[in-house]
C-alpha cells in the first residue's frame, strides 16, 4: 500500500549513490588537480625568475636549490632527527593541553556554576600571546623540555576547551526530553547524547589545537633549544642559510597538513551521519 | 476492565508576566487498560500540557495523576511518548535509534528490534541514518523506539501533524495495527477531527480559556472503520457540533482524508 510510495522516494536516492561512486574517482582526481593548481603556477614562476637572475639567492633561493638542500638534509638524517624531536614535543603538548581542554570543556559545559567560576578567568588567559608567556615559563621551568611542552599545551588547551564547551551547550534541548522519556541514566545522557552530539565541535577543536601545537612549537624551539625544526630554522637564519629556513618551513607545512588530514579522515568516518552543506560543485 | 490511568481534579497554571494563566482546569479522566483515547481541541486548550503531565515531563501541577496505582512523579519507560517531530538521534542508524540506551548485542533486544522494524514496516532500512528517511519513516522509527520498552501506555502528541495526508492515513493504519496486536493503551492528542474519530474509542473534546474537558464522545464503531460510512460521518458531525457551540471553532476540519 502506501509503503510503495515511500519506497519509490528512497530508491532513486540509493541509485544516485552508486552512480556517484563510479564517478567518484574522476571527481577526486580533478579536485586534487584543482587544489595544487595555484602552488604549481607559483613554483614555475619562482624558478623561472630565479634562473633569469631576477631574485637575490640569499633572500629567495630557487625552488631547485631548496629541493637540493632538502635532499641532503634528509640523506644525512639530520632532518629526521629534528622532526622526530619536534613531533614528540608537539604530541606531548597536544595530549596534555588538549586533554585538559577537553576535560575542562566538558566540566564547564555541564554545570552553569562551574561556568561562572572558571570561564571568565580562562577567557582572560586565552588571549595571552605565547611570546608574552614564554619568558615566564623559561624562568619557572628552565630551558628544558618542560617549558616547551607546557607552552605548546597552553596553546592547545583553548581551542579544545572553547569548542567542547560550545558543542555541549548547543545540544538540541528536545533530545534531552527524549533521553528523559527513555529513562537514560545520568551517565547515558553524557555518553549517548551529549558527547555524540558535540562531537562535530570537539573535532573542530582538535584540528585547531593541532594547528596551534605547531605554532607554539616554533616559538618554544626558537627560544633556546639545540634540536627540533624550530631550532633548525633559527640556526640557519643566523648563518643566512635561507634554503635551510625554507626546508624547515616546508616541513612544518607538510607535517601540519598531514596531521590535519589525518584528523579530518577520522572525523569523516565518525561523523558519517552528518548531513550538511559541502559547497557548490562537490560530490 | 480495570482503570489503568486515573486523573483526578488536575489543575495546572502557568506563571505569566500579566498574571497566572490557567492551562488546565479540573481535569477528570479515567482510562481503561487497552483503551484507545483521542484528545482533540483547538490550540491553547492544554491538550499537550495534559499529555506532558501524564508522561511525567511536567510535574508542576495540583491534583492526582495515578498510573497503575502509583502517582506519576517523573518520566519512565512505562509511559512511551511520541513527540510531534520524530526526535531521532541523527548519529545513530535506525536500529540503534530504536535500541538507544539498550544494547543490540543483547539477543532479546536484538530480536525485539527486528520484530518492531517489521511491525512498523521498515525492514531494509535498519542501517539507514535519520537523514536518509522521509518524515513518515522517521516517525515510525520513533514509534518502534517507544514500543521496545513495552510501555503500559503510549502517549502521542500530534504525532502525524507534520505529515502529508497520504502518509498520515498510512501511519494511522500502522498505529491501529500495533494497537490491535499489542493492546497498548493509547492516549492520542490531535487537532484533526477525522483522525480523532477514526482512531479513538472515546474522543475527549477540550476547550481553551481555561483548558477543560468539554465533553466525551464514545465512538462505538468497529475497526477497521470506513471514513465514508454514514455512521462515521454522523459521529464526526456530532463531535464537530460540540465545537460549533463555542465562539471560536479553530478546529482543523478538512485536514484528514
Amino acid at each position: 500500500m502506501q509503503v510503495g510510495i515511500e519506497k519509490s522516494v528512497v530508491t532513486p536516492l540509493i541509485k544516485k549513490k552508486s552512480r556517484v561512486k563510479n564517478r567518484g574517482l574522476s571527481i577526486q582526481v580533478s579536485n586534487a588537480l584543482l587544489s595544487i593548481l595555484l602552488p604549481v603556477i607559483l613554483l614555475i614562476v619562482w624558478e623561472g625568475a630565479g634562473a633569469l637572475g631576477k631574485l637575490n639567492p640569499i633572500l629567495l633561493p630557487r625552488p631547485s636549490t631548496i629541493m637540493q638542500e632538502f635532499v641532503s638534509l634528509t640523506a644525512s638524517g639530520e632532518l629526521a632527527m629534528h622532526l622526530g624531536v619536534s613531533a614528540w614535543r608537539a604530541l606531548l603538548g597536544f595530549l596534555l593541553g588538549g586533554g585538559l581542554g577537553l576535560a575542562a570543556g566538558i566540566w564547564v559545559g555541564f554545570s552553569y556554576k562551574t561556568e561562572r567560576l572558571l570561564d571568565p578567568s580562562l577567557q582572560m588567559l586565552r588571549t595571552l600571546p605565547h611570546l608574552a608567556i614564554a619568558p615566564l615559563f623559561i624562568l619557572w621551568f628552565g630551558f628544558g623540555e618542560a617549558s616547551k611542552i607546557l607552552l605548546i599545551a597552553k596553546g592547545c588547551f583553548f581551542p579544545l576547551y572553547v569548542n567542547t564547551f560550545l558543542g555541549i551547550r548547543s545540544v538540541d534541548g528536545k533530545l534531552f526530553d527524549v533521553g528523559r522519556v527513555l529513562q537514560f541514566s545520568q551517565w547515558q545522557m553524557i555518553t549517548k547524547l551529549i558527547i555524540p552530539a558535540s562531537l562535530p565541535n570537539i573535532f573542530l577543536g582538535i584540528r585547531l589545537s593541532i594547528g596551534v601545537a605547531w605554532l607554539g612549537l616554533v616559538v618554544a624551539e626558537m627560544m633556546g633549544s639545540s634540536t627540533g625544526i624550530g631550532f633548525l630554522i633559527n640556526d640557519a637564519r643566523s648563518f643566512s642559510l635561507t634554503s635551510v629556513v625554507f626546508v624547515g618551513i616546508i616541513v612544518f607545512a607538510i607535517v601540519g597538513k598531514l596531521s590535519d588530514s589525518l584528523v579530518k579522515l577520522i572525523e569523516r568516518r565518525m561523523l558519517r551521519w552528518q548531513d550538511s552543506y559541502k559547497g557548490e560543485g562537490s560530490s | 476492565m480495570t482503570e489503568m490511568l486515573k486523573i483526578d481534579k488536575l489543575n495546572k497554571t502557568f506563571a505569566a508576566p500579566t498574571g497566572d494563566v490557567i492551562a488546565l482546569n479540573n481535569i477528570q479522566l479515567q482510562v481503561k487498560k487497552g483503551e484507545f483515547i483521542t484528545i482533540i481541541g483547538p490550540s491553547g486548550c492544554g491538550k499537550s500540557t495534559l499529555l506532558k503531565i501524564v508522561a511525567g515531563l511536567d510535574t508542576d501541577y495540583t491534583g492526582a495523576v495515578v498510573l497503575n496505582g502509583k502517582p506519576v512523579d517523573g518520566p519512565s519507560i512505562e509511559k512511551g511518548f511520541i513527540f510531534q517531530e520524530p526526535r531521532l538521534f541523527p548519529w545513530l542508524t535506525v536500529e540503534k535509534n530504536i535500541a538507544a540506551n539498550l544494547s543490540l548485542k543483547d539477543p532479546t533486544t536484538r530480536t525485539r528490534v527486528t520484530e518492531l522494524i517489521e511491525l512498523v514496516r521498515l525492514t531494509g532500512f535498519e542501517k539507514s541514518y535519520p537523514r536518509e528517511l522521509s518524515g513518515g519513516m522517521a516517525q515510525r522509527v520513533a514509534i518502534a523506539r517507544a514500543l521496545l520498552r513495552n510501555p503500559d501506555v503510549l502517549l502521542l502528541d500530534e504525532p502525524f501533524g507534520a505529515l502529508d495526508a497520504f502518509t498520515r492515513a498510512h501511519l494511522q493504519e500502522v498505529l491501529l495495527d500495533i494497537w490491535q496486536t499489542n493492546r497498548t493503551t493509547m492516549l492520542f492528542v490531535t487537532h484533526d477531527l477525522d483522525e480523532a474519530v477514526f482512531l479513538g474509542q472515546r474522543v475527549i473534546i477540550m476547550n481553551p480559556r481555561p483548558g477543560h474537558i468539554r465533553s466525551v464522545q464514545p465512538i462505538d464503531l468497529p475497526f477497521p472503520r470506513k471514513r465514508s460510512s454514514s455512521s462515521f460521518q454522523e459521529l464526526r458531525h456530532k463531535v464537530l457540533s460540540e465545537f460549533e457551540k463555542v465562539e471560536e471553532p479553530t478546529i482543523d476540519v478538512g485536514a484528514g482524508i
